[in-house]
């Protein structure tokens, strides 16, 4: 009846599992029993939980991010208090079976739940603002993406409720993510969850290089884009050529598990090496994928706050271009040790290697944009210093990895998990934290608490070099990644300072949700009312802070890069006329119904629920039929409403 | 025009979802580029079974091929014919569309079971699981395609060729047409290729 799923699922027997799933439950409790009590069911639905407003589904996409930005700290210090302890003779707490999903959740969590969703919320907030245009391309499918990423996160979740998750490290590399060594149904999990989501991220992707190609305001060529638009333009044009391969792979490896085929097995004729390379044409362009938008924050916050243009514009512009093209090309370094032969690995060498240039010409156009700029130390700013000097690091240790020989030495090793926390954290976390900070009051209309930004800084940066810098020097002495314990005591020290890092991260992390607290219980004491806090240059500082759902009554001209910086110098001038009245998409649950549609066929997939697989696949017929047949109606923003919109702005502007 | 398209504004919707699809159906090619490639590593990967070369037969991949490109010649007819809303020939070509569709994917089926029966399943060796996954993947679409040419038929007799219904066509031609495109792809390198 129920496939594989009895009550032996639940992982009664294991008190730290019970002990996560008693908290979950109770928590997602907790905020059911708030939201009823205050009534705020009917706002939640119609509001946010059935928008297609590119703003509000930013605004979601955020908190997804943020909340398993905890989830997956939290395995992430399991790992360190275990290494810290699992030395010599010391077993440690987590045993190894444990120990094994925990770090492949870690993974799994911090690129597709976390980095990804808190990306592509930033990209679709910003984005459509910063083009001048009311919504992206296509505001129901917006929507719909949103919902199956979080289709995809509430699976990884469930499987630590009911059955287990995989044990095979974040790429779940076969022959051992197959039946045969796998039986389980954590792998299931695994791919499930990810191809529903990477279904959500691939629609977010075209969806945004359409609305960046094709929905600009009047004026806005491609050379006067703000950085971050063409950043987000590369992401979504590699997230197109990338993720199709993400979804084919797993496809492949799926058809393995649950039909008895032969891609990846070590039998049959199957060739486990094809899914490694496989993912990783989708893998390494995912980096890119994650860090582009980060260095477009860098670009909009360096600018803004050195009070000067961006140097260097059209280079930067060609360099991500270049970053985005040459990121394909070098999906093999991820195995040297693969046996291709020195030609081959001497190409993929010298290829990622160059990667460094582009990324070197857009470091040194973000120190000459400060080179006499009016630099004002607003948190964003630090996040950018910060991200400069600890991605350089990186980026030396990126191009000794890149180097075969050293390579050989290196691979697997701690000193490689090292170098790729060092890059995504300085460059995408940290983007992602400046970009967090700067466009908060844009999104809500009151500015963050500077000081607990700053701690959280500091706390970041200086956890970042205590977690990992031990990790270089253990991982040059032998230390392998993915191990559970070690028997050379003289590792231990290493590992006492990397879980001191990771505590002084945690503070990082209590700092933010502080902030956030504490700014929202003060808000009134910090509205901005001007819509531009920073004396920003971009087109999303021109409008109000939060933004109508129409973001613009009537489209911005632009006849420059930094169109609002521009535009304020030119104050006093145009007295606009009265807009005339515009159209907006509907609200639509579209995106939420699909997505519980995606939950329970994946649910039923994974225990092999055969007939409520049936029933999700009628399901989903159903609901395409009806969202295909039904008219769609547009809401109209009457000309009366945008004039009373425009009054009620120039009236809170007049300081009292 | 599409040169000063950042000096006017948005593009008109006509524009925005052609091109939008447009973009879909590139990942598309992609996904089967990775199962094209994949076919390509374990094309000799027989484990002892059968080889590309036992088992395909021209004949059938010829027919089939006739059959998915007349229906894409008729699929472009009818979006001519809705343009200029010559109701009775765009509904002629379109079940023109589909019937050799149908036929198409039955000769499909056909090849399927007969491989299957002969003991050359998809689970027999490497080779055969790429095989029946490209060419699947491609049948997939098609049966995708035909339940979404009866939907578009049921909707522009109910709604009309209004603008909306207009541009699903639209769509829907560029998907049977990139269908076609891959099925060349397809008939060379498996069938053409395999059965030397």
């Amino acid at each position: 009846m129920f496939g594989k799923l009895t009550w032996h699922a639940i992982p009664w027997n294991e008190p730290p599992a019970m002990a996560a799933s008693a908290m979950i439950i109770i928590g997602i409790l907790a905020i059911l029993t708030l939201i009823t009590r205050k009534g705020w069911w009917s706002y939640l639905w119609h509001e946010w939980l059935t928008s297609v407003d590119h703003k509000r589904i930013g605004v979601m996409y955020v908190i997804l991010a943020l909340v398993l930005l905890v989830r997956g700290f939290s395995d992430a210090i399991m790992m360190r208090t275990q290494l810290a302890m699992a030395a010599g003779n010391a077993p440690g707490y987590l045993p190894p079976e444990h120990y094994d999903q925990i770090f492949t959740a870690h993974g799994t969590i911090m690129i597709f739940f976390m980095a990804m969703p808190f990306v592509v919320g930033l990209m679709n907030f910003v984005v459509p603002l910063q083009l001048g245009v009311r919504d992206v391309a296509f505001p129901v499918l917006n929507s719909v993406s949103f919902w199956l990423t979080a289709a995809g996160a509430l699976l990884v979740n469930v499987s630590l409720v009911v059955g287990e998750f995989a044990r095979t490290g974040w790429l779940a590399y076969p022959p051992l993510s197959e039946l045969a060594f796998s039986p389980g149904v954590g792998v299931d999990y695994y791919l499930w969850a990810l191809q529903i989501s990477g279904i959500g991220t691939l629609l977010a992707g075209i969806n945004m290089v359409t609305t960046i190609l094709k929905v600009r305001a009047p004026g806005m060529t491609y050379m006067r884009m703000p950085v971050f638009c063409w950043t987000s333009l590369c992401s979504s044009m590699m997230i197109v050529a990338a993720f199709p391969i993400l979804t084919a792979t797993f496809g492949m490896l799926l058809l393995d598990r649950y039909a008895g085929m032969h891609f990846f097995t070590s039998n049959g004729g199957g060739n486990f090496m094809m899914y490694v390379n496989l993912i990783w044409a989708w893998g390494h362009p995912e980096v890119y994928i994650l860090a582009l938008p980060g260095f477009g924050i860098f670009s909009e916050v360096i600018a803004t706050f050195s009070g000067k243009q961006l140097f260097g514009y059209r280079s930067m512009v060609l360099a991500t271009l270049a970053i985005c093209v040459l990121s394909n090309m070098v999906w093999l370094h991820h195995f040297f040790t693969m046996g291709a032969g020195a030609d081959v690995n001497a190409i993929f060498g010298i290829m990622s290697m160059i990667i460094a240039i582009p990324t070197g010409v857009k470091l040194f156009n973000w120190l000459f944009t400060m080179f006499r700029g009016r630099i004002r130390f607003e948190v964003p700013v630090l996040w950018t210093i910060g991200f400069m000097l600890t991605f350089v690091l990186g980026g030396l240790t990126g191009v000794l990895l890149a180097i075969p020989p050293a390579d050989f030495q290196l691979h697997n090793s701690l000193f490689q998990v090292a170098h790729f926390h060092n890059v995504i954290i300085g460059a995408v976390l940290f983007g992602l934290m400046a970009g967090y900070y700067y466009w908060f009051p844009k999104a809500f209309g009151f500015t963050l608490h500077r000081g607990l930004g700053v701690v959280s800084f500091w706390c970041w940066f200086i956890g970042f070099y205590l977690a990992f810098f031990p990790l270089y020097a253990v991982g040059l002495l032998g230390a392998t990644r993915r191990m559970q314990h070690y028997a050379d005591l003289s590792w231990q020290p290493y590992m006492i300072v990397a879980e001191l890092g990771a505590v002084v991260i945690l503070c990082g992390i209590a700092a933010t949700i502080a902030q956030l607290w504490i700014s929202i219980r003060t808000r009134d004491s910090r509205r901005d009312l001007t819509g531009d806090p920073w004396n920003g240059r971009t087109l999303e500082w021109s409008t109000s802070s939060p933004p109508p759902a129409y973001n613009f009554a009537r489209l911005p001209v632009v006849d420059s890069i930094d169109a609002f910086w521009v535009m304020k110098q030119r104050a006093g001038a145009e007295p606009a006329d009265p807009a005339p009245a515009i159209e907006m998409p509907r609200n639509s649950a579209n995106g939420f119904l699909t997505a519980f549609v995606a939950v329970v066929i994946g649910f039923a997939l994974i225990w092999h629920i055969w007939w409520l697989v049936i029933l999700g696949l009628a399901g989903a017929l159903i609901l395409l039929v009806t969202f295909g047949w039904r008219e769609r109606v547009p809401v109209e923003v009457s000309a009366e409403q945008l004039a009373a919109d425009a009054g009620a702005r120039q009236r809170a502007m007049v300081p009292v | 025009m599409s040169v000063y398209a950042g000096v006017v504004g948005p593009a008109p919707t006509r524009i925005i979802v052609g091109y939008g699809f447009w973009i879909f159906l590139l990942s598309d090619i992609i996904l089967f580029s990775a199962l094209f490639a994949t076919y390509a590593v374990l094309q000799g990967q027989t484990a002892g079974g059968p080889s590309a070369h036992q088992l395909f037969e021209l004949r059938n991949a010829g027919i089939e091929t006739v059959a998915l490109l007349f229906s894409s010649y008729t699929c472009g007819l009818a979006i001519v014919a809705i343009e200029r809303r010559r109701m009775r020939a765009f509904y002629v070509c379109f079940a023109l569309t589909f019937i050799l569709g149908a036929v198409f994917l039955s000769l499909e089926l056909n090849e399927f079971a007969g491989l299957i029966a002969r003991g050359a399943g998809p689970a027999r060796s490497g080779f055969l699981s790429a095989f029946f996954s490209l060419v699947g993947l491609h049948g997939a679409h098609v049966t995708i395609g035909l339940l979404w040419l009866i939907f578009l038929i049921a909707q522009t007799a109910y709604r009309g060729p209004v603008d909306y219904v207009c541009r699903r066509l639209l769509c829907f031609s560029l998907f049977w047409h990139a269908l076609d495109i891959i099925w060349v792809a397809l008939l060379t390198m498996v069938y053409l290729m395999g059965a030397r």
